[in-house]
């Protein structure tokens, strides 16, 4: 295993990087044109954040990568994002489930690094902790307004629900490189955020009117590299397909 | 929020001269008030199924540059305006009474913005 906390910083930027790709796909086809600015306000805002998270695991593994040459020179076994995040857009209520699942996550998640021990960690996170504030008001706002809207959208939303449960709990999945983060303070356990999560996701699905799948099944094998979807490979060809046909290429 | 779709708004476009489409959002104007402006200003419109959609909606499109420290929305068809074709009447008369414009003052630099 390399660097416990290069893994941990490209876990972070790559779930920022691949839901930010994936968020900036719906740009100038969203269902309507606040939607669609609104989204591509919170891919840029992930974006940002990616520049951030990667850059410091370039420092970090101090072999001259920065940012953009992680983001754009590895292949689909390098990344570290967590499946939910590579997961396809579908509809927009399929979209704003997958937002609303990563979001409340990653607020909880980024909160509780604002005290890690890691100077540039807390700083991220302070900063991105503003931005993801309203991500989340947002996606919350759009699953119950969706979920107790009409027949037509409760069903969408159900159906997205009933599509994406399986990716949730990978997130809180513990490993070796969290356990190097909880010992040097740098980062909490993912396990200890579950109980929190699921009293919020209980909260919102409660009052969108949506039912959370019985089956705990969870998928893994993105946040460690083993085992992606197929879906990450296939959005990384668009994704990278510049830097591949034309290395280094710059403005 | 409801759907685009299937949200029977009746009153939702301000544009008196056609029906409102039955599947629209309603219209909002917004009202912006910037970092050092003393009062709201109409920045442009949107559309939205409720209140608090309309100022998130407003966020992200007006606010995108630190523009704002408080935001105001009000549906459009809630606006009463006057008439252009009543221009005349209504604003003309008080071209000849130069007294009226506070224009004969020097106002101290200290003031600031009046």
């Amino acid at each position: 295993m390399s660097d416990p906390l290069f893994e941990f910083c490209c876990r972070m930027g790559d779930n920022t990087l691949v839901l930010g790709h994936r968020v900036s796909e719906w740009c100038g086809v969203a269902p309507v044109l606040e939607e669609d600015i609104a989204l591509a306000n919170t891919a840029l805002d992930l974006i940002g954040q990616t520049q951030l998270w990667l850059g410091l695991a370039g420092e970090v593994e101090g072999k001259g990568r920065d940012a953009d040459k992680l983001a754009f020179h590895r292949d689909v076994w390098d990344f570290r994002n967590v499946l939910l995040a590579e997961q396809p857009n579908g509809d927009f209520g399929q979209t704003m489930m997958r937002q609303f699942l990563f979001d409340s996550w990653h607020l909880m998640y980024l909160k509780a690094l604002m005290s890690s021990s890691h100077e540039q960690v807390a700083a991220i996170a302070e900063k991105s902790v503003k931005e993801v504030t309203y991500h989340l008001e947002r996606s919350t706002d759009t699953v119950i307004g969706l979920g107790d809207g009409t027949t037509e959208s409760h069903e969408r939303m159900q159906k997205a629900l009933d599509r994406l449960y399986s990716f949730v709990g990978e997130m809180f999945i513990d490993d070796e490189v969290d356990a190097a983060m909880v010992e040097a303070g740098i980062a909490p356990d993912p396990s200890s955020l579950r109980a929190e999560y699921d009293a919020q996701l209980d909260a919102v699905l409660a009052e969108a009117t949506l039912t959370k799948p019985e089956d705990d099944f969870a998928h893994k094998g993105g946040k460690t590299g083993v085992r992606h979807t197929e879906h990450l490979g296939h959005m990384l060809t668009q994704m990278q397909w510049l830097q591949r046909a034309y290395p280094d290429a710059t403005w | 929020m409801s759907s685009p779709e299937s949200s029977p708004y009746k009153d939702s476009e301000a544009s008196p001269h056609e029906e409102t489409r039955k599947t629209e959002w309603p219209l909002w104007e917004v009202f912006i008030r910037g970092q050092h402006g003393l009062s709201h200003r109409h920045v442009g419109s949107l559309h939205a199924p409720d209140a608090e959609m309309a100022i998130k909606n407003a966020r992200d499109v007006y606010t995108r540059r630190n523009e704002g420290v408080s935001i105001w929305v009000v549906e459009a068809v809630h606006i009463a305006a006057s008439s252009p074709e009543e221009k005349g009447s209504l604003y003309e008369p008080s071209n000849d009474k130069v007294y009226r414009h506070p224009t004969f003052f020097d106002i101290p630099d200290e003031v600031g913005a009046m």
